[in-house]
């Protein structure tokens, strides 16, 4: 257990390095740092000592070493943009990313695996046959057009939701949070919908696939040859069983969500940390795309850490207790 | 005489085979693979069959620019499902659209299995330190999500490539960009088929008799893995296509002047509160109909290829 | 005089189970009768693919579609069960009929202590509160032979050796006292070492518990050992059934006797493994006629063209023109 914990660390700390490594790369190489931040009529002189003062005849290992020691603080420089630091710039837009992830991430688990289950256990039926036109229709819109046309029908034909921005938000200090106003609220439907309909679909497929898969098995059909009800074989021994490969899976797709939430923000003007990072690689902001990418980074270590430690506490055969290799036994 | 036999013979075995026989009794896979077949044709026909050309620039002018479909008033029976902002005929546009869509997503695939099968092979047959290595790189790879990848590197190579060159590079650089985002799953198949046949006999015997790594793995380990491979193909095709719609509606993709099927959306996008609907729908039913029939074709492939099933 | 002492516990008459398929509906078990009494050990032996799973599978109503029982009846302790609604059905599978499956390391469910599975069979079929359950559950485990079962009864089944998760099998065909248990290769995926241990573990229950065995097999050792009657099965269709000691020592079908022949005895003087020649026809090669005429080493000529139903030979019935009244054998 303890061995299995230290492998997941060292392989964060890897990732974040590499990661580390390409933001700096990124900071360094592309384009020149000095050249954006000055204007034209900047002496030779003031470049050199712009130059000097952000340390950039320094050799590299050097840099590389300041650069991921003021990352770990938290300091990434200053948008080349607006002049403003950039870890300001993200943490005010954080909890709408936030905020709209974990809506996303909602409405695709509590929709997509009672639709899996059903469409699992009762595959001849109209109803079945409907989610499943629904999941393939779902899994063949990207993102963006999914948003569109709900922006087309729900804000532009019926009027009834806006198309963009948060709504009313409030302010909690260190968090910015739209669950406490109604337009808040009604601000995060269409975009946690858009969100959230790839990953509902793709969900509930994974879902109806490893329980058809479950329902074959032998421990399957020896509980039947014992008699037990149908709700405590499909509730009780396949949903249980089948809920376990799934848990990784969605582990994963949250940090999807995070990626994709970029299209979302685009789509519907959402001021969170994907808007951001869009304009950032329109107007080649380094500082602002490595940041971005450290932070994603980051988030995606922590939540593969967090399902990894999950499978473990789900699956009773991984808590044995010698060395895991690797820590995954599928 | 004899080799004509035996190709006849095998296409009778493959005509009544159960994936064949499968086939045939699902009207699903029937009218999916219609529609594909059909798009592909228009893809790969659309310099000849389109009305209009619309990289010429002397075609079109701003005189017939935002026309609606001819069966709305206003409408022009020359383009049929009207122009967009430059005067440009929406059709034709969704014809070459189509044709680039389908191309990147096509070879950047090629692209990503070409570079996945070498690195599994390779990695499986050699093992020990290339092994671990590589798969390192795949591990770190995998912890994030292809879309973000393929930004990255979109992101990056317009920050290196000249203005000039850009444009006429883009779509170069999308079939790299996704493709590289998108070998770790071919990689990793691969290995874990060589890792399984690697230490069957008829490896074994093959490496006895002296044939080079090069020949076992081409010709004896690789037919063996083709099954799964297939089936991540058939659902990744359906994703490249989706990632490069989605990398051009973004403006990271392709450019107005050859324009993909996302390129378009984003151009209807900022037009669609004036009205202009036209501009988006119809490029946006295409782009569905388009991955909506490859997925339906990846369903019943992987369905009918998986023995557990039938 | 109460004619249910003379009713046997379970009843088969002319079972057919079919398989419709693209190529033709296949027909894997064709109109098999038989009967076990309360108590006793039914061996059904036959080589992979004669039908012998299938049979067990039909009388517990377990067939996988689209394998379906296309004829015939079935009848537990005087009632027909083989056109029951699932819901009642399942009633019975437990509590009359438990079943024992060959592969211990798949018959487990990975998730679930065996402590909560026993449980959960035990008060299915009873009306026992959870700590009277549980009780029961240690007892059962104790039954089977499992060294410290209070210890043992939260453990998870990976933590268990194959012989050892066969007992928790048997003991949880068994916690709710049914009167006929299927086993169905009980032994066939563990280690010869344990195969014996097992089979004395189900047979000593069953009998404890007073359930019949029909017991699946197509090892001819375990049979000797356990079954006091035998049904031999050939191609979907019993050949041969008789008590045991008939079948063995005095085979009279010509496949029974080809059999005992192919296995080899300590002190045997011969050079060669004995075999039949030729194979068992395939599903799709359904013979007019008795289907083992092909390799029959005494075949007549009417064996090419009639089938032949179960004929009188001493203790036995044999399913051979060979024993026909008008004598050709």
């Amino acid at each position: 257990m303890i061995a299995f914990i230290c492998r997941r660390l060292i392989q964060a700390a890897i990732v974040m390095l590499t990661v580390g490594l390409v933001a700096f790369s990124l900071f360094r190489y592309v384009g020149d740092p000095v050249q954006m931040m000055v204007s034209e009529e900047d002496s030779t002189a003031t470049r050199e000592r712009l130059r000097e003062s952000l340390g950039l005849n320094d050799p590299a290992v050097v840099q590389f070493g300041r650069f991921a020691w003021n990352a770990a603080q938290g300091d990434f420089g200053s948008s080349y943009r607006n002049r403003r630091p950039v870890s300001e710039l993200i943490a005010g837009r954080l909890p709408a990313t936030l905020e709209l992830v974990l809506c996303s991430g909602l409405f695709a688990l509590l929709l997509g695996i009672p639709m899996g289950v059903y469409t699992g256990l009762h595959r001849k039926t109209a109803l079945a046959h409907i989610f499943q036109t629904v999941s393939l229709v779902g899994i063949s819109m990207p993102t963006f057009l999914t948003g569109i046309l709900l922006i087309l029908t729900f804000s532009v034909t019926f009027n009834v939701l806006p198309s963009f921005g948060r709504g009313d938000i409030v302010d909690l200090g260190w968090w910015t949070t739209g669950l406490l106003t109604a337009s808040g609220l009604k601000a995060l439907i269409l975009p946690s919908i858009t969100l959230g309909l790839f990953q509902m679909t793709l969900i509930m497929r994974l879902v109806r696939s490893e329980m058809l898969e479950v329902m074959r098995t032998d421990y399957i059909k020896f509980a039947r040859a014992r008699g037990l009800s149908n709700r405590a074989i499909h509730f009780g021994h396949a949903l249980k069983n089948t809920l376990v490969p799934v848990i990784t899976v969605t582990g994963m797709q949250l940090g999807s969500l995070i990626a994709f939430a970029i299209i979302t923000e685009t789509v519907f003007q959402w001021p969170g940390m994907g808007l951001l990072f869009i304009q950032a690689v329109g107007n080649v902001d380094i500082p602002v795309m490595g940041a971005y990418l450290m932070i994603v980074a980051l988030f995606f270590v922590i939540i593969n850490l967090l399902v990894d430690l999950l499978y473990y506490a789900v699956d009773p055969r991984l808590r044995i207790d010698k060395a895991v290799a690797g820590g995954h036994t599928t | 005489m004899n080799a004509r036999l035996a190709l006849e013979d095998r296409i009778r075995r493959v005509y009544q085979s159960d994936v064949a026989f499968s086939f045939r009794q699902s009207p699903v896979a029937i009218g999916a693979a219609v529609v594909a077949l059909i798009l592909i044709a228009v893809a790969l026909l659309a310099p000849w069959i389109a009305p209009h050309d619309p990289f010429d620039t002397r075609t079109f002018s701003l005189v017939d620019a935002e026309l609606p479909p001819f069966w709305i008033a206003g409408g022009d029976p020359r383009f049929p499902l009207g122009t967009d902002t430059q005067g440009r005929d929406l059709l034709s546009l969704i014809l070459h659209g189509t044709r680039i869509s389908l191309a990147v997503g096509f070879f950047s695939l090629v692209f990503a299995m070409a570079v996945g099968v070498t690195v599994g092979l390779v990695s499986g047959y050699a093992g020990g330190a290339t092994d671990a290595f590589l798969m390192r790189i795949a591990d770190v790879q995998l912890s994030f999500p292809a879309i973000l990848i393929a930004l990255l590197i979109d992101g990056l190579a317009r920050a290196l490539i000249p203005d000039g060159l850009r444009e006429n590079l883009a779509i170069y650089v999308l079939i790299f960009a996704i493709g590289i985002s998108k070998w770790v799953q071919f990689a990793r198949t691969t290995r874990g088929s060589t890792l399984v046949e690697k230490n069957k006999e008829y490896v074994q015997a093959a490496r006895i008799i002296g044939r080079s790594p090069f020949v076992i793995m081409v010709r004896h380990i690789l037919p063996n893995a083709l099954g799964p491979l297939l089936v991540i193909a058939t659902i990744d095709l359906a994703l490249a296509i989706l990632t490069e719609a989605t990398l051009s509606f973004l403006g990271v993709g392709l450019p107005p002047t050859s324009p993909s099927l996302g390129t378009l959306i984003r151009i209807g996008n900022d037009y669609l509160f004036s009205g202009l609907w036209w501009i988006t729908i119809f490029p946006g039913t295409t782009l569905v109909l388009l991955v909506l029939s490859v997925n339906l074709l990846g369903d019943w492939l992987r369905d009918a290829l998986n023995p557990k099933l039938r | 005089m109460d004619t249910r002492d003379h009713q046997p516990l379970l009843k088969v008459e002319a079972l057919t189970v079919e398989f419709p398929t693209r190529h033709g509906t296949l027909t894997a078990v064709d109109g098999i009768s038989f009967h076990i009494d309360a108590g006793e050990v039914l061996g059904i032996v036959g080589e992979s693919g004669a039908g012998k799973s299938l049979t067990g599978a039909a009388v517990i109503g377990l067939l996988d579609p689209p394998g379906r029982i296309a004829g015939g009846r079935v009848f537990l302790e005087g009632q027909r069960i083989d056109n029951l609604a699932y819901e009642s059905m399942r009633r019975i599978r437990g509590a009359k009929i438990g079943m024992v499956f060959q592969d211990p390391l798949t018959s487990l469910n990975p998730l679930y202590t065996i402590g909560q599975q026993l449980v959960e069979t035990i008060r299915t079929h009873t009306s026992l509160g959870p700590a009277a359950a549980r009780k029961r559950a240690i007892e059962l485990l104790h039954e089977v032979g499992i060294a410290a079962p209070a210890q043992r009864i939260d453990d998870y089944p990976h933590r268990f050796s194959g012989g050892m998760r066969q007992r928790v099998v048997i003991a949880l065909a068994l916690c709710a006292n049914p009167r006929l248990v299927i086993a169905d290769e009980p032994t066939t995926a563990l280690d010869v070492s344990i195969q014996a241990q097992i089979i004395g573990v189900l047979k000593r229950m069953c009998r404890d518990h007073g359930a019949a065995i029909m017991l699946i097999t197509h090892d001819m050792g375990v049979i000797a050992e356990t079954a006091d009657r035998v049904a031999v099965i050939y191609a979907g269709r019993i050949i041969e059934i008789g008590p045991v000691a008939g079948i063995i020592g005095n085979p009279r079908h010509p496949y029974t006797s080809g059999l005992m022949h192919c296995i080899p005895r300590i002190g045997d003087a011969r050079e060669r493994l004995a075999q039949i020649d030729g194979a068992m026809p395939r599903l799709t090669e359904q013979l007019p006629g008795c289907s083992f005429h092909p390799r029959c080493p005494r075949a007549l000529a009417c064996c090419r063209t009639e089938q032949v139903g179960l004929i009188a030979a001493g203790q036995s019935r044999v399913a051979c023109w060979l024993y026909a009244p008008n004598g050709n054998g």
